[in-house]
C-alpha cells in the first residue's frame, strides 16, 4: 500500500505544478494577444505606412523642356519625337540573338556594339537598356518591319532637344545634354527632378532659365517586390511642360549674322535702341548644338576644342577686345562734356614723319601722310589718332572712365542671365594703382584715347554704348527675353549734361560713313530710308614697330595671329534711329574695310524687318 | 491489478473509435485545413509545390495519428528508451553523415524523405523521461543520482543538436525534457537556482555564441540597426503582422508576402502571413484554436489514470505551447529569431511527423485511459 499513497502524492504534486503552469499559460497567453493588438490595432497606421512604402515605389520620368521661340513665335529650340529602341534583358528569350540581329539591321560599330554589351552588364535584367537613342526614320522603320524577329525589343518615341537653326542660336542659346554629377550638386531644381538620362542646360540661356524650362516630372506608381521588380501600374501622374520663353531674337537678322561671319571668327551685336532688345546675337565660328544632345562624339568635340578660332567662345558677351577707334565717339564726348574742348577744337596731324612725341615716346596717327589741321568733326570722320591723342592727353584718363562707365562700358550688360559675360575694363589712375601697384603713366592717357592699351570692351558693350549714343543720350538696359518685367528706376535717365553734345558725336559719326574721306564711306546706304552712321575700329593685337611701319605690309602677309581686330559700330537708320549695331571681326584687319561693309548689308535688311516687327507688335501682321 | 489491465485490454474497436477525442480531432483538422490554406497563400494563390506537399503530409500523418491512437498506451511505454535511443542514434549519424543545408547539417537522407531526428527527438525526449520518472519514487525523484541520469538524457540529444548547429531546434528539445522534470516533481529550487545562474552567466554565453547568434540577439534589442540585413526579418514580419490590422488584408492579399518582403514565409514566419490576411481577428481565432487543443491534451492526461500518460501528456501539452509561444513571439518581435516552427501550420515534414506522434501518443491516451501501466 506503500505504493499507492505514493503515487498518490505524486499525482497530487503533478496536477498542483499542472494547474501552476495552467495558469502562467493564460497569463502568457494574454501577452501574446496584448502583443497582436498592439501591433495590429494601436500601431496598425505606423505599420500600414510601413507596408505601404515597403510596396508602392514611384518612377519619375523625364520632364518634357521649354520651349524657346524668337519674336515672331518661331520656335528656335523645341522638342522633337526621338527614335529610340529599348530592350528589356529578361523579357527577351535569346538576348544573344536578338541583339546580333539589331546590330546587323541598325549596322552599328564594333566599338558601338560593346558599349551596349557593357551598359546591358551593368543595369538589372529588368531595367530598360537603351540600345539606340535617336534613329533615323529608314532605320526605325526597318527595326519596326523586323519586329516579329526581335522579341522583347521594344521601338519608343522620346522627347529630346532639337535646334532647328543649327548653329544659328548656339551661343545665345546654349546646349542641351545629359545631366552631370556636377549639374545635380549645384542646381537644387535638377537634383530634385534629376531621372537618369535627363538633359538639362549646359550654356547659354538654357543652362540660365533652366529653372523655368525644365518642367515637371510626370510620376508612374508602381507595385514592386522586395527585389525592386515592377508588378503593376498604380497610378500616373502627368507632369507639366516647362515654360516657354520668348526672345527679341529676329531669326531672319540672326541668320543674315551667321550668313556674314561665315568662315571668319568675331561676333555681331543688333540692339534696339530705345528698348534695349538684341535683335541679334552672333558670334562666329559657331557650331551645331544638336550634336550635344546625344553626347557628341569625342572626334567631333577634339575638333571643336582645338579649332583656333575658338567656337565654344561666346565672342560677343566674353569677348574682351580693345575697342580701337570706337571708343572715340565716348572719348569725343567725354571731353565736350567736361568742356575740354569745343567742336571747334583743332589739332595738326602731321604724319608719320612728325608724330607726337612725349618723354621720348612717339604717338603715330594711323595715316602715313596725316591729316593736316583738323577739327573735332573731321577727326572723327577720318579717325585721326593725333587729335585724340591730344583729346586724351587734356582731358586725363579719370574723367574718361567716368564717361565710358555711364555708357555701359567695362562692366557687365546682362546681370545674370549669362555665366559666361565678361566685365571688360575701363582703366583708371586708381585701378592701375589698385590692381599693379604701379602709377598711371599720361603715355598710357594718351594711347587709351584711341582705344588701346589696358581699355578692353566686349562687342556687347560697344552696342550698348552705341546704342545710347544713337538714341540721345539715354540709359537702356538691354533685354534678350520678350516679356522681360524687370523694372529698372534710372531707364531713360539722360547720360549727358548738354543734349548737343550727343548731336554733335551723332553728327561725327554720322560723317564718318555718309562723307567723302570717311573711313566707312564705302559701306553707305545712300537711300534717306536706310541710311546709317557709324565709326570704325582697328584694334591692335600687337605693338606696332618701327620696322613693321617701314614694311607696311597688306593684312594678308601677317600672320593671322599678329593681325588687327576689325570693329565696327553703327546706328540707323540716321534720320531716325532705331537700331544700333556692334560688328567685330577677329584678325579681320582694318574696321573700315572688312567690318563696316557687313553692317551695310545688316542695316538693309534691318530696316526692313522694322516694319514687319512693328506690325507684329500691333498684331496685324499676318505671315501668308 | 494485472487481472483488470487484461480486461482493459479486450476493448474492441468501436468502442476505442467511441473514445476518440473528437473536439482535439475537429481542431486539428480545423488546424490543417487553416495551415494548407495559408500554405496556398505563400504559393501566390496557387496550388505549388508547398501546398501539395504539405497536404499530402498533413494527411498522411494525421492518419497516422489516428492509427496511433488505437495502438495501447502501453506499448508506447515499452518504446519510451527504445525510441530515445533510436533517434540518438539518428542524431549521430546525422552529424556524420547529414545533409548539409544552409550552413548546418540537419537532415538524414531516407532515400523517400529526408528527415530532421532533431524534430522528433522533441517528442521522443518526453516519452523517455516520463517512463524514466514513471516508476520512480517521490523521495527519489530529488536524489542526487536522478537529476544527474534525467539531466544527461536532456544534455546528450541538446549537444549533438547543437553541433550541427541548430541553436533553435536543441533549445526546444532542452525546454522539453526541463517540462517533464517540472512535472515529475523536481524541487522549485534547482529551477530558481538554474535560472538565477543562466542569468548571471548570460554574458558568458554570449561570448560564446557564434557570430551570427550574437547578430540576432543585438539585432532583437535593436532591429534598426541594420534593417537591411539582421535586422530585416523582424521588422519586415513586424510590418506584415501590424499592417494586418484588425480583419487583415484579405485571403492572398497580404502584400508582404506576395511581393516577397517576408522571409521563411512557408516555415517559421507562416504566422506573419496569417496574420496580415486575417488580421487581428483571425489570430485570436487561431490562438483559441491552439489553446482548445492544448486544453483537450492536458485535460486527456487529467483523465487518464496512468501516471505516464498523466506525464506525457501534461508535457507535451505544454512543450507545444511553449514551440506556440516562442514562434509568436519571435515573428511579433518579443524574442530573438531561433528557428522554431509554428507546430502543424509550418511547412516541414518532420515537424509535423513529430507533432502528430506527439497528438497520437496524447489520443492514445484517451483510448485507453482507463489503461493503468504497472
Amino acid at each position: 500500500m506503500i505504493n499507492i499513497s505514493d503515487s498518490a502524492t505524486k499525482l497530487n504534486s503533478l496536477n498542483r505544478r499542472m494547474f501552476i503552469l495552467a495558469t502562467a499559460k493564460i497569463i502568457i497567453l494574454g501577452g501574446i494577444v496584448s502583443r497582436l493588438f498592439f501591433l495590429q490595432v494601436k500601431e496598425n497606421k505606423k505599420y500600414l505606412t510601413l507596408s505601404d512604402k515597403n510596396r508602392i515605389r514611384e518612377w519619375k520620368l523625364p520632364p518634357i523642356r521649354g520651349e524657346f521661340k524668337d519674336y515672331f513665335g518661331n520656335t528656335i529650340a523645341g522638342n522633337f519625337e526621338a527614335y529610340q529602341l529599348h530592350i528589356i534583358p529578361e523579357e527577351v528569350e535569346d538576348f544573344r540573338y536578338v541583339i546580333y540581329r539589331v546590330k546587323e539591321l541598325l549596322q552599328l560599330s564594333e566599338k558601338q556594339f560593346k558599349k551596349i554589351l557593357k551598359k546591358k552588364n551593368e543595369i538589372k535584367p529588368w531595367e530598360t537598356l537603351i540600345v539606340a537613342d535617336n534613329l533615323n526614320w529608314e532605320k526605325f522603320s526597318k527595326i519596326n518591319n523586323h519586329l516579329y524577329d526581335l522579341n522583347g525589343v521594344k521601338p519608343v518615341i522620346s522627347i529630346s532637344r532639337d535646334y532647328p537653326y543649327k548653329e544659328n542660336f548656339t551661343h545665345v542659346l546654349g546646349y542641351v545634354s545629359q545631366a552631370n554629377e556636377n549639374d545635380i550638386l549645384t542646381n537644387e531644381n535638377i537634383k530634385e527632378k534629376f531621372v537618369p538620362g535627363l538633359k538639362v542646360g549646359k550654356t547659354g540661356l538654357e543652362r540660365s532659365f533652366e529653372k523655368r524650362l525644365i518642367g515637371s516630372n510626370s510620376v508612374e506608381r508602381y507595385e514592386v517586390n522586395a527585389y525592386g521588380r515592377r508588378i503593376s501600374q498604380l497610378a500616373f501622374q502627368k507632369g507639366n511642360q516647362g515654360e516657354t520663353i520668348k526672345l527679341t531674337i529676329d531669326t531672319k537678322i540672326q541668320e543674315l549674322t551667321n550668313e556674314l561671319l561665315k568662315e571668319k571668327a568675331g561676333s555681331i551685336c543688333v540692339m534696339d535702341i530705345y528698348t534695349g532688345s538684341i535683335i541679334a546675337m552672333h558670334s562666329a565660328p559657331s557650331f551645331d548644338p544638336n550634336s550635344f544632345v546625344f553626347g557628341i562624339s569625342q572626334d567631333e568635340w577634339q575638333l571643336i576644342r582645338n579649332n583656333p578660332m575658338k567656337p565654344l567662345v561666346n565672342k560677343s558677351l566674353s569677348g574682351n577686345y580693345s575697342p580701337g577707334s570706337t571708343i572715340k565717339p565716348i572719348v569725343a564726348l567725354s571731353a565736350l562734356e567736361n568742356e575740354i574742348i569745343s567742336p571747334d577744337f583743332t589739332v595738326q596731324c602731321k604724319g608719320h614723319k612728325n608724330p607726337l612725341e612725349l618723354y621720348g615716346q612717339t604717338y603715330h596717327c594711323w595715316k602715313k601722310e596725316g591729316h593736316g589741321f583738323v577739327n573735332l568733326r573731321e577727326a572723327m570722320k577720318q579717325s585721326c589718332d593725333t587729335y585724340f591723342y591730344e583729346v586724351a592727353r587734356r582731358l586725363g584718363v579719370d574723367r574718361l572712365s567716368v564717361t565710358a562707365k555711364k555708357f555701359g562700358l567695362g562692366k557687365k550688360v546682362f546681370k545674370n542671365i549669362f555665366d559666361n559675360e565678361k566685365n571688360g575694363l575701363i582703366p583708371n589712375t586708381e585701378w592701375k594703382k589698385n590692381a599693379l601697384g604701379r602709377n598711371w603713366v599720361l603715355g598710357e592717357t594718351i594711347i587709351t584715347g584711341i582705344g588701346q592699351g589696358f581699355i578692353q570692351t566686349t562687342p556687347i558693350q560697344l552696342c550698348l554704348m552705341t546704342a545710347q549714343i544713337a538714341n540721345g543720350g539715354y540709359k537702356i538696359y538691354p533685354k534678350i527675353v520678350a516679356n522681360d518685367e524687370n523694372q529698372y528706376e534710372d531707364k531713360f535717365k539722360p547720360l549727358y549734361k548738354k543734349a548737343r553734345n550727343i548731336k554733335i558725336v551723332q553728327d561725327a559719326m554720322f560723317s564718318s560713313t555718309n562723307e567723302v574721306r570717311g573711313t566707312s564711306y564705302r559701306s553707305r546706304l545712300e537711300d534717306p530710308k536706310y541710311q546709317f552712321a557709324g565709326k570704325t575700329g582697328t584694334s591692335q593685337v600687337k605693338k606696332i614697330t618701327e620696322r613693321d611701319r617701314e614694311l607696311d605690309l597688306k593684312t594678308f602677309q601677317i600672320p593671322y595671329e599678329e593681325r588687327d581686330h576689325a570693329l565696327y559700330v553703327a546706328f540707323g537708320p540716321y534720320k531716325n534711329p532705331r537700331y544700333a549695331l556692334s560688328i567685330i571681326i577677329e584678325h579681320g584687319g582694318s574696321g573700315g574695310t572688312i567690318a563696316a561693309p557687313l553692317a551695310k548689308e545688316l542695316f538693309k535688311l534691318i530696316v526692313d524687318r522694322h516694319e514687319i516687327r512693328k506690325n507684329y507688335d500691333n498684331k496685324k501682321y499676318l505671315d501668308i | 491489478m494485472y487481472q483488470y489491465t487484461r480486461f482493459e485490454n479486450r476493448n474492441n474497436i468501436f468502442q476505442k473509435v467511441g473514445n476518440l477525442d473528437y473536439v482535439l480531432l475537429t481542431c486539428l483538422l480545423i488546424l490543417g485545413f487553416i495551415s494548407l490554406a495559408t500554405m496556398y497563400s505563400t504559393d501566390g494563390g496557387e496550388i505549388l509545390f508547398h501546398t501539395r506537399s504539405h497536404f499530402i503530409k498533413f494527411i498522411v500523418f494525421f492518419s497516422m495519428m489516428i492509427v496511433i491512437s488505437f495502438i495501447n498506451i502501453k506499448f508506447w511505454f515499452s518504446l519510451g528508451y527504445f525510441s530515445y535511443a533510436i533517434i540518438l542514434g539518428m542524431l549521430v549519424w546525422t552529424v556524420n553523415f547529414g545533409i548539409t543545408a544552409s550552413g548546418s547539417k540537419r537532415w538524414i537522407d531516407l532515400y523517400f524523405l529526408n528527415l530532421q531526428p532533431s524534430e522528433l527527438m522533441k517528442i521522443f525526449i518526453i516519452l523517455c523521461l516520463a517512463k524514466y520518472f514513471h516508476r520512480m519514487k517521490t523521495q527519489y525523484v530529488n536524489s542526487f543520482y536522478a537529476i544527474c541520469f534525467s539531466l544527461i538524457i536532456i544534455f546528450v540529444p541538446m549537444s549533438l543538436v547543437i553541433i550541427q548547429p541548430d541553436l533553435g531546434t536543441s533549445l526546444l528539445i532542452a525546454i522539453s525534457g526541463i517540462v517533464v522534470l517540472w512535472f515529475a516533481g523536481l524541487n522549485h529550487k534547482y529551477f530558481f537556482y538554474s535560472c538565477l545562474l543562466s542569468i548571471i552567466s548570460l554574458p558568458i554565453i554570449i561570448s560564446f555564441l557564434k557570430p551570427y547568434q550574437k547578430l540576432r540577439v543585438l539585432t532583437f534589442l535593436n532591429p534598426d540597426r541594420d534593417p537591411l540585413g539582421a535586422g530585416y526579418q523582424i521588422i519586415q514580419s513586424k510590418i506584415a503582422v501590424g499592417s494586418g490590422g484588425i480583419t487583415g488584408k484579405g485571403f492572398l492579399k497580404g502584400t508582404q508576402s506576395y511581393l516577397e518582403f517576408l522571409p521563411e514565409k512557408h516555415t517559421d514566419f507562416i504566422f506573419t502571413l496569417y496574420s496580415e490576411e486575417f488580421g487581428f481577428i483571425g489570430s485570436v481565432l487561431l490562438l483559441l484554436i491552439y489553446a482548445i487543443i492544448i486544453y483537450r491534451v492536458i485535460r486527456i492526461g487529467a483523465l487518464s489514470r496512468s501516471y505516464f500518460a498523466k506525464l506525457f501528456c501534461y508535457s507535451f501539452g505544454t512543450s507545444i505551447f511553449i514551440y506556440i509561444v516562442i514562434n509568436m513571439s519571435m515573428v511579433l518581435g518579443l524574442l530573438p529569431i531561433v528557428g522554431s516552427p509554428l507546430p502543424i501550420m509550418s511547412y516541414g515534414g518532420s515537424s509535423m511527423l513529430a507533432t502528430m506522434i506527439g497528438f497520437g501518443i496524447v489520443m492514445s491516451a484517451k483510448t485507453h485511459s482507463q489503461q493503468s501501466i504497472a
